[in-house]
């Protein structure tokens, strides 16, 4: 990096042997971070990569001083300026804290409180800790607006948390964490919640900032395309324990263990080909021209047109806001169309959920993106399982447990798991029994919104193979929608993209992924990470043209 | 939003104008046959319902005594025959006095006690403040009334044990001799308030956003004051607002404890007088103080959220 060779090579911080377990009041729990040893020079970036569960944010918040309630550093050292956290008094902790080490959230929404403005979130550590009065910490502030690219950074900082986007608020989280000049930052998930094309310019901000600043950072992040941007080098974890350590390149072009090669296989993802639906047949659900609104003000999808046929897998992309989840609910008819028509196997559908008949319902099932909520925690896995098939086919009690049997194989779960409540499951096994309760149903057509945004890589990449393999088994036509143009890429044949609730780009996957592209999803494509530590640089150049095409096309749009 | 709250508050005023009239129209026997009690003849009622135009229909008198009492003409007493609103007025006044006493001291002791108790949650003063207050609500308020005059007034002789105000006593006077009265309500409502503000800041605690101010090194009281409060606020309000209510609604036992002359003393006098138009102002007051509260309370909740007040 910049700066003299003698400060480049100076140890900012050493943590060795660390040892992070849950306390719980019957004694030790499981161990969250198992023998984690690095040392950060000044400057310097470390990444942090692996699934949830790998213990990241744990060993960031750590070299806060900070674990999370029930969580306890139990063994190791961490060295900073001559001093161990580990060991530090609550009045030097407090010091150490956005001083010495600063901390970004995932979520910025949440991480902002509300009551507040941001002006005053931000100043506050530097004013707090007796570093600068209000009027130097607000031009600080006001400067490093500047910097991260701010709208009207003169201004932004009288702005209420609520009342700016959740790219601009990612960026004055990190304003915040640069306002008393710390020098570690310990990046969370920082861009995890953006849209990509919003991800491209956060990511950007956030490097120009450490680099600038000489700031040596952690960042953590599950993506290893992200953190090959902005990494110098990178740590693989799983299940607490370091995988491997190495430089970025290293880690990318040559990781030498399993799990790091899996990882990095994943994101390179082939175009494997996808099936493709026969155009010839009559589509089994066709979406004409369809207008929805939530008010009478401003209509949500404008339109809109869609036609799946047996067998397709149509994937309908777009970044948040664009209209994608509302498509879904008028299709399922949980909010009903203004205008146009949907019709299902030659019947038009009535707009609303009680005009349609039972049959109709029963043939158009969806999965919602958190299992969690979608789940009722108080049932078994035969009564969520199950619920479907007494509702629609009016099954004894044997054929439905017999039934239930059978789909948790098709699942691949284990029998045994018919007595289980869904919160004895894994997020991804969770996933799985919602699948299965749509199949329950024996539909033609499922929905899946934003199924796998929730689960980690790997168990995401499990989903799609078991959905692939359902519906070469069964026929099933899927509606699949989603922010992740790399699933597109894999499962789907055919492609909508969506912008502010109008369709700009639809046809075959191929077709729509190669150029001649509409500027909007050329933007989008242009927008997901690559593995290569060159890709922010190239797609920051390239970026300003296609940016300003995407914007004329959606002026006229 | 503010208007249609408001609105809100009137139609549910509205609504309770028309409860306590028909309350009072439903009572078995009416005015007539209650002033003349045991020289009723057929006659005599039928020439008292005349005088009292109780021979006409009933929403006609309703509406008429709805658009006095929004004149402020509730009509005359049946016991002494003089204005209801004359014989109401001093009467409020106390009322309201005691209700203003005891708020200024309950309310900042309350939210200041929560807020102590949230910042040292599980130590010792967190649960001593607990148990304390926890006890005070156990206790019945006449008991805990009695309690204080056998001792603030009768062993010690600190105070009076009878707050009888008349329109004439100095204030300072009458903050003396209500002192005992405030401190038995202060003592039942600040319990319920404490223990909202103590419950509603610590939720807000567990946000992201008081985790965030954590790792920014700022201290706990400083967390608490500036960061989890007033996001805390509104079911405090709202609390708040509903104790105000009961010590302008609810003092009746204490009243009559310390033979205070308050609202709820005279409500109950006219009850067992058969007062009909004493009763029914004081039952339209004590709804309108309610209703106003509540609705204070939601106009300040949303005041206080800037979600609400700026918008995006």
């Amino acid at each position: 990096m910049t700066g003299s060779p003698a400060e480049a090579q100076e140890t900012l911080l050493t943590v060795k042997d660390l040892r992070i377990e849950v306390r719980t009041d019957r004694g030790p729990g499981p161990v969250l971070v198992d023998d984690v040893s690095f040392t950060l020079r000044r400057g310097e970036v470390l990444g942090l990569i692996g699934e949830s569960g790998a213990g990241k944010s744990t060993i960031g918040l750590s070299t806060l001083g900070y674990s999370r309630s029930g969580c306890v550093v139990s063994g190791g050292s961490m060295m900073m300026g001559g001093q161990d956290i580990r060991t530090m008094t609550g009045a030097q902790r407090r010091g150490l804290r956005g001083r010495g080490v600063a901390y970004i959230a995932q979520s910025a929404a949440a991480s902002f409180n509300p009551s507040i403005t941001i002006m005053d979130q931000v100043c506050e550590v530097a004013i707090r800790q007796g570093l600068m009065n209000k009027a130097e910490a607000e031009a600080a502030a006001r400067a490093l607006f500047r910097e991260l690219e701010l709208p009207n950074p003169d201004t932004f900082g009288s702005r209420y948390p609520h009342q700016v986007s959740g790219g601009q608020l990612q960026r004055a989280m990190a304003a915040m964490a640069m306002a008393a000049r710390p020098d570690l930052l310990v990046f969370d998930e920082p861009t995890t919640a953006l849209d990509v094309t919003t991800q491209v310019d956060v990511l950007a901000s956030f490097r120009k900032l450490i680099r600038e600043h000489r700031t040596a950072a952690l960042y953590i992040t599950h993506d290893l395309a992200v953190v090959a941007q902005i990494a110098d080098r990178i740590m693989v974890l799983r299940r607490g324990k370091m995988v491997e350590l190495g430089t970025a390149r290293q880690i990318l072009n040559e990781p030498r263990e399993d799990y790091t090669k899996r990882l990095v296989a994943e994101r390179a993802f082939g175009q494997t080909s996808t099936p493709a639906g026969r155009d010839a047949e009559k589509p089994l659900l066709s979406v004409n021209r369809v207008w929805a609104s939530y008010s009478k003000f401003a209509n949500v999808i404008s339109d809109v047109s869609v036609e799946l046929r047996r067998g397709d897998t149509v994937a309908v992309v777009g970044e948040s806001g664009s209209g994608k989840s509302t498509l879904a609910r008028v299709i399922v008819g949980l909010l009903p169309r203004s205008e146009g028509e949907i019709s299902f196997g030659g019947q038009v559908l009535s707009p609303r959920l009680a005009g349609r008949s039972k049959d109709q319902l029963r043939r158009v099932q969806m999965i919602y993106q958190i299992p969690d909520v979608a789940l009722n925690p108080r049932q078994t896995l035969l009564d969520v399982i199950g619920r479907p098939m007494k509702f629609y086919f009016n099954r004894s009690n044997e054929e439905v447990r017999a039934r239930v049997l059978d789909l948790l194989r098709q699942i691949d779960l284990p029998e045994s798991f018919i007595t289980r409540y869904p919160s004895e499951l894994s997020g991804g096994q969770k996933q799985r029994v919602s699948i299965a309760r749509a199949l329950a149903a024996e539909p033609d057509i499922i929905i899946c919104d934003e199924i796998t945004s929730a689960l980690d890589q790997l168990v995401a990449e499990e989903i799609l193979r078991l959905l692939k393999r359902l519906q070469d088994d069964l026929g099933i036509a899927y509606l699949f929608i989603t922010h992740d143009l790399g699933t597109v890429k894999r499962i789907a044949n055919k492609v909508v993209v969506m912008l502010k609730g109008r369709v700009v780009a639809a046809g075959e996957t191929a077709e729509v992924f190669t150029p001649p592209h509409h500027p909007y999803t050329e933007l989008l494509l242009s927008s997901v990470p690559e593995m290569r530590g060159e890709w922010l640089d190239e797609v920051l150049v390239r970026r300003g043209a296609i940016a300003a095409a995407a914007k004329a096309s959606v002026a006229t749009a | 939003m503010i208007a249609q709250r408001f609105a809100l508050g009137l139609m549910t005023l509205f609504a309770a104008s028309l409860l306590i009239f028909g309350g009072t129209e439903i009572l078995p026997g009416d005015l007539a046959s209650a002033i003349l009690q045991n020289n009723a003849t057929p006659e005599s009622l039928a020439a008292m319902r005349k005088e009292l135009g109780l021979d006409r229909p009933a929403a006609t008198r309703y509406a008429e005594w709805l658009s006095g009492a929004a004149h402020g003409d509730f009509g005359h007493s049946l016991a002494n025959k003089r204005e209801v609103a004359n014989e109401i007025a001093p009467r409020l006044k106390n009322t309201i006095f005691l209700a203003l006493y005891a708020a200024v001291i309950a309310v900042p002791l309350a939210v200041g006690l929560g807020l102590l108790a949230a910042i040292n949650q599980g130590g010792v003063f967190d649960r001593v403040v607990n148990v304390v207050t926890l006890m005070t609500i156990s206790v019945p308020e006449y008991f805990l009334a009695y309690l204080l005059i056998k001792y603030l007034s009768v062993q010690f002789g600190f105070f009076p044990s009878l707050a009888n105000v008349t329109p004439n006593t100095p204030i300072l006077d009458r903050m003396t001799l209500t002192f005992l009265p405030m401190v038995t309500l202060v003592l039942v409502i600040t319990a319920h308030m404490m223990r909202m503000t103590r419950a509603s800041v610590l939720s807000v605690m567990a946000s992201p956003y008081i985790e965030m101010a954590l790792l920014k090194g700022l201290p706990k009281w400083r967390i608490v004051v500036r960061h989890a409060f007033p996001n805390a606020l509104a079911p405090i309000i709202s609390v708040v607002a509903l104790n105000l209510a009961y010590l302008i609604v609810g003092v009746v036992i204490v009243e009559a404890v310390f033979v205070y002359p308050g609202l709820g003393q005279l409500m109950v006098d006219a009850v067992s007088k058969h007062d009909v138009p004493v009763v029914q102002a004081c039952g339209l007051i004590f709804a309108a103080a309610f209703i106003l509260l509540n609705m204070g309370a939601d106009i300040l909740a949303i005041m206080t959220n800037p979600r609400l007040r700026h918008a995006r």
